[in-house]
């Protein structure tokens, strides 16, 4: 991509009954967020592996955000601080490879929250222009 | 599985996907990714034509595993999986692909770059299903019976409907009688007919039926077990009452104790004896408030030998396959000062309000505390729409019934006591439906509509003995009105029960607003995220009688669609352990909410940690916290996500 515009890509962890709900809400609004997304979705953000995290920014996304399912968690009260634990283990796991902490972002999108979203990816994906690609060993 | 022979379906949705996306390329792209056997793209996927063209294909090719990249999973991942098995395939073989509220939808303004998202969309398909396996739906027996908290409304037509459709019943009620707040209210809306009248009747019908166990004075105090088998602890606090007692008013004139009294939401006062509220009521028989009761034995003078203080408490344990809670609403209760509650005495709530009128007989005249009533303030939304400051909890919602409520209650005070002034100092008014016609005639009857602001709420002070309530009037430009008068209602809204104990038991969700939550607002509304378990009535939120009734309804026709099976078939997205890998740690079992995960010996593998594949909700907290990764979720394997991250992140 030489020459061409830094276009940084993010992985999203979505969850099935609450964020992914929302991310699809956005897109029946028809709210425009970067498009160099990709989205999985999975049953609950506290079933994230901090592995998962740090593979994906091995592999080649430049960011990774975690849309938490937040206080509407159907399974779990405390869904916020254990995502949140799975989010911090992968940010000491980062560090131990030279990958930026700003590089992963985690926040509650609720199943309506098709603006914050919007907002969350826009911010993110500059922040992550502003640190360029992740410096890949090897 | 054997060599993964995956086919592609890529879809227009008329143009909703192909305006945005050039699902050509995507074909073209997906065609290339290794164990891709065929890549098309069709107007409509979801329609016959496409439907057909999938299951011929799966044929011709003998796929074993299909992608179609379309709308969200929500609408149409069933869709697909049923044609899936029509062709010959299990439905687990399957993987949706969301291109259009995630892709064309979202970003009209980018196809280039939409176009390379939706690739990484498919790719991610493809790889999930290169690494899927057949599964199977989770087969558990199931008991023919259900579990019914709270006995109010809600809780009778959910027993009463599960009674008559053949299912045993199992319903608790805290307190000593049936009814709940329904049967505290003298004449309700629409119509008329007292509450306790509608109680009554629904009891009456409920105790034709003998499959049905009505517990009152009672508690849940645990429950154990999964969808379709549940094992329930139900508590009885004894009555300490052997039976009807000829002498009771002897008994109640010699107990010494006065405490407000529930039934009249505390307008009057009772004795530690509670006797049955209302006709109709259930149990027929007293029940002495141990909590109230100082132990002086006046009581036994007149009713010794059907008093027996050495009852004890019983443990009963039943066995049901599903749970509904109904255990309602509490009306809310002002604070003291607030609109001078507590500190006047004619200030009152509209369930205290209700209560003294179901009290008095008419006869010209109203009168409180021995007062003549000629106007009353009615003061709306006391206790609902609140606005939220700093941390203090506030109830956000309006409460739905109280408009309704307070229209027909006007309207009973102007048909019995005509000539009593009445004001209505309002912030909306919320006469939904048929009920704006009670709102036309109170216009007509000459009820007087004052508009509050939620900002200057009205003020009410006492001036020579007597109240005076001061509003500023939105209707006349904020006209600053003073009215005297003999009686202020507050209009207090609903509020969620305080019930910690059972909520620590039960584990439902429970939404911002305090009330349980249903899965999903619109679509499931009485089913909760725990399997088997149903919400009925207030206990969910605000609702008046027939409101209530239709969702108790609704709940006990849910709960007969799983009980009055053999046999239920789960989801397989549930938690597996591979013993080879577990050492033990035992962090899923200290991190899995819902006591899912235990200690088990495998065939000559020794100590291993082992789901209960019934208990499992499948949120894969513990697939995260696993330090070997030996436990994944099936049909959602940690080698399938970290296979399709790669497939996401290569270069398009
Ligand atoms: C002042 C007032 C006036 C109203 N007027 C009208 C009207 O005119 N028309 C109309 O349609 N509606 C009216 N309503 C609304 C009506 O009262 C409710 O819709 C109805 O009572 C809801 O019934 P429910 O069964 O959901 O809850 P509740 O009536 O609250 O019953 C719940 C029951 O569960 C029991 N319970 C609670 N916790 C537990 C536990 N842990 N274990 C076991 N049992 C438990 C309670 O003791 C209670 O018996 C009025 C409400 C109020 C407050």
């Amino acid at each position: 991509m030489s020459g061409e515009a830094f276009k940084p890509k993010i992985l999203v962890f979505s969850t099935n009954l609450i964020s992914d709900v929302g991310i699809d809400y956005t897109g029946l609004l028809h709210m425009h967020y970067p498009a160099t997304t990709a989205i999985i979705r999975l049953p609950c953000s506290s079933m994230i592996r901090p592995e998962w995290i740090i593979l994906a920014l091995k592999s080649g996304f430049d960011g990774v955000f975690v849309a938490a399912d937040g206080t509407d968690c159907p399974y779990l009260r405390d869904c916020t601080d254990r995502t949140a634990r799975r989010v911090d283990k992968a940010l000491r796991m980062a560090e131990e490879e030279g990958i930026e902490p700003q590089r992963i972002k985690m926040a509650a999108i609720c199943s309506v929250c098709a603006e914050p979203f919007v907002n969350h990816m826009r911010n993110f994906y500059q922040t992550l222009v502003k640190l360029g690609p992740v410096k890949r060993r090897g | 599985m054997d060599e993964p022979r995956i086919g592609v379906y890529v879809c227009w949705c008329g143009g909703n996907i192909s305006d945005v996306v050039n699902v050509e390329k995507v074909v073209e792209e997906i065609k290339k990714e290794p164990g891709v056997i065929v890549a098309r793209h069709f107007m409509f996927m979801c329609s016959e034509a496409g439907q057909k063209m999938i299951e011929n294909d799966i044929k011709t090719h003998q796929l074993n595993a299909v992608v179609v990249a379309s709308c969200s999973p929500k609408l149409h991942e069933a869709t697909f999986r049923n044609v899936v098995v029509r062709a010959g395939l299990n439905p687990y073989m399957y993987y949706h692909a969301n291109i259009r509220e995630q892709v064309s939808w979202a970003h009209g303004d980018n196809p280039e770059e939409a176009t390379r998202k939706a690739i990484r969309h498919v790719r991610m398909a493809v790889a999930y299903l290169r690494h899927a396996k057949p599964l199977e739906k989770i087969k558990v027996d199931v008991t023919p019976s259900a579990l019914i908290i709270g006995g109010g409304i809600a809780g009778l037509r959910a027993a009463l409907d599960l009674a008559r459709m053949g299912v045993a019943v199992h319903l608790v009620e805290k307190e000593p009688f049936l009814g709940g707040n329904t049967a505290r209210l003298g004449e309700v809306y629409p119509y008329g007919r007292r509450g306790s009248e509608i109680a009554a009747e629904l009891i009456r019908e409920l105790l034709k039926h003998d499959n049905v166990a009505i517990y009152t004075n009672a508690e849940v105090t645990s429950i154990k077990g999964f969808i379709g088998n549940f094992e329930a602890e139900i508590r009885v606090k004894p009555r300490y009452f052997k039976g009807k007692c000829p002498n009771i008013m002897e008994a109640i004139k010699a107990c010494p104790v006065k405490v407000p009294d529930e039934h009249s939401f505390g307008a009057k006062m009772r004795t530690a004896i509670r006797l049955p509220p209302y006709p109709g009521a259930y149990p027929d028989i007293p029940a002495i408030d141990m909590e109230a009761c100082t132990k002086c034995g006046e009581c036994l003078k007149a009713c010794g030998d059907k008093i027996d203080f050495a009852q004890e408490e019983q443990v009963i344990r039943v066995k049901v396959g599903s749970v509904i809670t109904a255990t309602g609403f509490k009306p809310y209760e002002p604070r003291e000062g607030e609109y001078g509650y507590k500190t006047y005495g004619e200030v009152v709530t509209l369930p205290q309000l209700i209560g003294i009128l179901a009290e008095s007989n008419g006869g010209g005249e109203l009168v409180v505390n021995g007062r003549k009533i000629r106007s009353i303030a009615f003061i709306y939304c006391v206790g609902s729409r609140q606005k939220p400051s700093g941390d203090e909890k506030a109830n956000t919602y309006c409460s739905r019934y109280c408009c309704n409520a307070t229209m027909y209650t006007s309207l009973k005070i102007l048909e019995k006591y005509p000539g009593v002034r009445l004001y209505h100092l309002y912030r909306d008014i919320r006469t939904y439906g048929k009920h704006e016609l009670m709102y036309e005639e109170a216009c007509r009857r000459g009820v007087v509509f004052l508009k509050y602001s939620e900002d200057d709420p009205p003020k009410v002070r006492k001036e020579d003995g007597k109240l005076v309530v001061t509003v500023k009037d939105l209707l006349t430009e904020g006209i600053e009105v003073e009215i005297p008068v003999d009686l202020v209602v507050l209009v207090t809204g609903m509020e969620p029960r305080p019930n910690e104990q059972l909520n620590e038991i039960l584990k439902l969700p429970v939404g911002r607003d305090g009330f349980y939550q249903e899965v999903h607002p619109k679509l499931r509304p009485v089913e909760t995220t725990l399997a088997g378990f149903f919400i009925a009535g207030t206990a969910q939120g605000p609702k008046d009688i027939k409101e209530a009734l239709a969702s108790a309804s609704a709940a006990a026709a849910k709960a007969a669609g799983i009980v009055l099976k053999k046999q239920l078939e789960l989801e397989p997205f549930v938690a597996r352990v591979n013993p080879d890998k577990c050492n033990l740690s035992q962090k899923c079992i200290a991190e899995c909410p819902y006591g899912a995960i235990s200690i088990k010996e495998y065939d000559g593998k020794g100590r291993k940690a082992w789901v209960n594949a019934a208990l499992c909700k499948g949120c894969g907290a513990c697939v995260a916290v696993c330090p070997t990764g030996a436990i994944e979720i099936q049909g959602l394997t940690n080698e399938q996500i970290e296979d399709m991250i790669k497939a996401a992140a290569r270069e398009v």
